[in-house]
């Protein structure tokens, strides 16, 4: 049903198989409509006009019925079509599903065979093999079908491909499945939608292909009508009597265009990146939503944080992905967010420059100051200004990053000049000196390199190159070194906390690993379900968190060092951020909860001189909070 | 104890430019040959970095890919044929990435009566009786079974991974990374759950993982793969505490760790050797502080340090050092 409702967003679609119901609906009735016989010539009566006398649509030239001829030709036109699509369809996903699976050379003979076939020109291929099998409809229809074979089988194979090398394939071969098996019961359903949508934007395609051949006589054979020979017996009363050749030319558009409609619907509705609205376009900055007073200013933070709240609207619900964030950092300061997927790290530093995908994001309330001025809501020109100049970013994985198809050099070039006017040579100059300072050996020669001509951790430090591009005074790091190697992760934390000692940036660095937070941050801020639970200097919290959930999670981590163990586990999984309850979020998986952690909002309350927590039963007595 | 895997001199080479007919251009030597056992109701754990030959050590271990040279035993038995329905009974995987293990079109019934009916030949009565066993050890309700992998968290996932792992009634399960797409709170679960059903079925786990801390906390002996070859293997407490291998030393000192304070163990960039253009003698020795002309001259061989410790180095580290 759902595949109906998304079917119906689309207007044009829902037209289309308005009109291709109708159409089918009457091709299907045919028989029983009270038409008169479509091949009984009657010369006397040749020629009529529309709307005339017992002829609805006229007659043709041998005075047969043209609304009855058209009837029966759709009926025609349509099994033919619909039927070649199928053949195609299921030899050219048979083929490709075999091609792709089995790969190597099994793979290249068959699609070089695949190749030939596309290598000549269409419609020639069409005639060739009609003229090998003599003409009649039946051999149009396997001429179109095999015409089609290659679109299904190379559109096919790609997906395969796909499918073949996934991890549920291998585990299928080790309980003992036979390839054959795969085939069917793995790989099959999962290419089903892909053949759907293949076919439903290439039948009317095959209907039209079909009509051609008729059209040339080399289709259905007279006295029999399909909406190709009609045209084509018409071709010669053109000038003289167009009605002919409008009624059947009239209903080939009504198919194939409701066809084509239909089928880019039905592609639209099947296709899961679009129906995660994927490819919607996000709008330039995040959408801001705010009812409450916006917070003022206050602190020495460069950057502060005061209840930021954002939120993801997804159909009727609701989730509070950041519920009520306050930060602050300082120039030369590195602060520390930790927390576990879903806890709203990330949603945070997207947050601060506006770079949440709206829709579905909304920032609900809440402030973000850059040197005392409100960053939410900010025009887009100020966003864009500071945007990569005054605060940049790193993201966790540089591959994903950097444009594959241009230099690196040429990426940082295009950082410089989007936000100063410099000659390209002069950026050049600066791009080698950037790779130079993270510390890239010979980067005279490096900054040429393409992305995938680097390793992980060289691509990292480019991604480090440009966040330094512009001299920022902020770097937000999303867990910048999660996808390294631990050897190359230590030189990555070593040169980021060189450059904020040098050039005293200030750093937000999100990670969900305590001892990269033990080495790099000065201060951290524990996220639980979207708000901070706990912040203060690292080494006091490292050494006695104070929060239940700090203290648990801590325990989780095994660290090197202290051999063979059982681990600590936290019970039960993070609450859904749509489905918040009351009170502490941590409650239902925390061991000391109370009746009073669930009935109403807990605040982050100061505890100690230089740290704050949300908790009212902490895990360490205030006197203790200092390290 | 009596070895429940044995590999000797196994071996993976990659072709490199491969042509329609004839020998391909190259190879890539993606595990040199290497020979290890694994006791009865061992934890066996492998680290190394991206690109060490893991993945595809753990990939000829269960028959996915051919070995080109070097034979695998099972209790004494050698496995000849890569073929996974034979070695599936013997040994089981367990993926890294649990959603992606699990057919997304398929129930999580029709996931688990998988290896019980092809491995197996059980008839549906026998399989609901051993699925229902099965996932009480794993701590999974039964109602989930009528559900399909996209409504489950990644550590529900993973049980069901191991679920189907057992249910193959293997007595050996190559672990590859099982826990590094979790996070923190459920890695944990899931570790503990692995150590309760060793326990509980006497199996004998190959623990693959990047991290060096998890790696420890779970195996009995740790064995350290660098380009390819073990460079060092021993028992668990030991290894990363007093590494003999200087590759296994910049590995422990790279790990982040709460209370060490912040500092590159390694000056230069490290590169990995070119796999096409493997280098003669060490392949560690450019990112040595201890090499001399010796290492350029000849591969070390895994030889006996100290303390069942082995090493593959000319000049390992001592205590003292």
């Amino acid at each position: 049903m759902s595949f109906l409702r998304l079917l119906s967003r689309n207007r044009l679609a829902l037209a289309g198989l308005i009109v291709m119901s109708v159409v089918v609906l009457l091709a299907l009735l045919t028989p029983i409509l009270p038409l008169p016989d479509p091949d009984v010539t009657n010369t006397a009566e040749r020629f009529k006009k529309p709307f005339s006398e017992r002829a609805l649509l006229g007659t043709d030239h041998l005075g047969r019925d043209l609304a009855s001829r058209l009837m029966w030709g759709t009926r025609l036109s349509l099994a033919v079509g619909f039927a070649a699509a199928v053949a195609a369809a299921t030899i050219g996903a048979a083929i490709g599903v075999i091609a792709g699976f089995y790969g190597g050379r099994v793979d290249n003979v068959i699609m070089r065979g695949v190749d030939m076939l596309m290598g000549f020109p269409y419609i020639l291929l069409a005639l060739a093999i009609v003229a090998a099998l003599g003409p009649g409809l039946l051999n149009a229809l396997i001429a179109v079908a095999a015409v089609n074979i290659p679109f299904f089988a190379r559109n096919i194979r790609g997906v395969t491909v796909g499918i073949a090398h996934k991890e549920f394939v291998d585990a299928a071969r080790l309980c003992g499945m036979s390839n054959a098996r795969i085939i069917i019961t793995e790989v099959v359903p999962n290419v089903v939608p892909v053949i759907v949508i293949a076919m439903s934007t290439t039948i009317g395609w095959m209907i039209l292909e079909t009509a051609g051949l008729s059209f040339l006589g080399l289709g259905s054979q007279p006295p029999q009508a399909d909406l190709g020979s009609m045209l084509g017996e018409a071709r010669s009363a053109l000038i003289t009597n167009p009605h002919t050749s409008v009624v059947p030319g009239a209903m080939i558009l009504v198919i194939v265009m409701a066809i084509n409609l239909l089928g880019d619907g039905v592609r639209d509705a099947l296709d899961p990146r679009l129906k995660s609205g994927a490819l919607s376009r996000p709008m330039p900055t995040t959408m801001v939503r705010r009812t409450d007073p916006v917070p003022q200013p206050e602190g020495d933070g460069i950057l502060s944080l005061r209840n930021l709240q954002t939120q993801f609207h997804v159909k009727d619900r609701i989730y509070k992905a950041v519920g009520g964030v306050d930060l602050s950092v300082r120039p030369g300061e590195c602060l520390g967010i930790i927390g576990e997927s879903g806890s709203g790290k990330s949603v945070t530093a997207l947050s601060i420059m506006g770079l949440v995908a709206s829709p579905p994001g909304v920032i609900t309330g809440g402030a973000v100051h850059y040197k005392g001025e409100d960053l939410i809501g900010a025009p887009y020109e100020t966003l864009r200004h500071l945007r990569g100049d005054r605060v940049a970013y790193i993201f966790q994985d540089p591959l994903a990053t950097l444009h594959p198809l241009y230099t690196v050099g040429a990426q940082l070039i295009e950082a410089i000049q989007s936000h100063h006017r410099t000659s390209t040579s002069e950026a050049r100059a600066r791009a080698i000196e950037l790779l130079k300072s993270v510390r890239i050996p010979n980067a005279e020669a490096r900054v040429d390199n393409y992305p995938h001509e680097m390793s992980g951790g060289m691509r990292q430090r480019v991604g480090i190159a440009m966040a330094l591009a512009n001299d920022p005074e902020v770097i937000i790091a999303d867990e910048p070194t999660t996808a390294l190697d631990v050897t190359v992760q230590a030189q990555i934390l070593a040169l980021l906390d060189d450059l904020r000692r040098e050039r005293g940036l200030a750093i937000i660095f999100i990670t969900h690993d305590f001892g990269v937070v033990a080495q790099l941050c000065d201060r951290v801020a524990v996220m639980y379900a979207g708000r901070i639970v706990e912040e203060g200097p690292t080494d006091a919290i490292l050494n006695a968190p104070a929060h239940p959930y700090t203290a648990r999670l801590m325990a989780c981590v095994p660290e090197l060092g202290q051999g063979r163990r059982q681990l600590a586990a936290i019970p039960g999984l993070p609450p859904v951020v749509d489905k918040l309850p009351a009170g502490c979020a941590f409650a239902d998986r925390c061991p000391k909860a109370a009746s009073a952690c669930r009935s109403g909002d807990i605040d982050l309350g100061p505890f100690g001189p230089a740290r704050k927590i949300r908790c009212i039963d902490p895990e360490i007595p205030v006197q203790e909070a200092t390290a | 104890m009596s070895a429940a895997l044995k590999l000797t001199d196994l071996s993976k080479t990659f072709p490199v430019g491969k042509r329609l007919f004839g020998a391909p251009k190259a190879g890539v030597k993606a595990v040199q040959p290497l020979s290890l056992t694994v006791e009865q109701g061992e934890t066996l754990g492998i680290v190394g970095e991206s690109g060490c030959g893991k993945s595809t050590l753990a990939r000829m271990l269960v028959g996915l890919l051919p070995p080109t040279t070097g034979q695998i035993e099972i209790d004494g038995a050698p496995l000849d044929n890569a073929d996974p329905a034979t070695f599936g009974q013997k040994i089981q995987y367990v993926f890294q990435d649990p959603i992606s293990s699990l057919n997304p079109r398929k129930t999580i019934r029709q996931i688990m009566d998988a290896p019980l009916r092809h491995l197996h030949g059980m008839d549906a009565k026998a399989r609901t009786a051993r699925i229902a066993e099965i996932f009480a050890a794993v701590n999974l309700r039964e109602e989930f079974l009528d559900r399909y992998p996209h409504e489950f968290s990644g550590g529900q996932a993973q049980r069901i991974g191991i679920a189907r792992a057992l249910a193959a009634d293997a007595r050996i399960l190559i672990l590859d990374e099982p826990v590094s797409a979790l996070d923190v709170s459920v890695q944990a679960q899931v570790l503990n759950l692995l150590a309760d059903l060793k326990q509980k079925f006497g199996l004998t786990y190959i623990f693959i993982s990047h991290d060096l801390a998890v790696v420890e906390a779970v195996s009995d002996r740790v064995a350290v793969l660098y380009f390819g070859s073990v460079v060092e293997v021993g028992p668990a407490d030991q290894v990363f505490a007093a590494p003999r291998h200087p590759y296994t030393r910049l590995l422990a000192d790279s790990a982040p760790v709460v209370g060490r304070a912040l500092a590159a163990p390694e000056a230069k960039e490290t590169e990995l050797p070119d796999p096409l253009n493997p280098p003669e003698g060490c392949a560690f020795r450019a990112r040595c502080p201890r090499a001399t002309e010796v290492c350029a001259g000849a591969v070390p061989s895994l030889e006996v340090q100290s303390d069942s410790v082995s090493a593959a180095c000319f000049h390992p580290l001592a205590d003292t050092d």
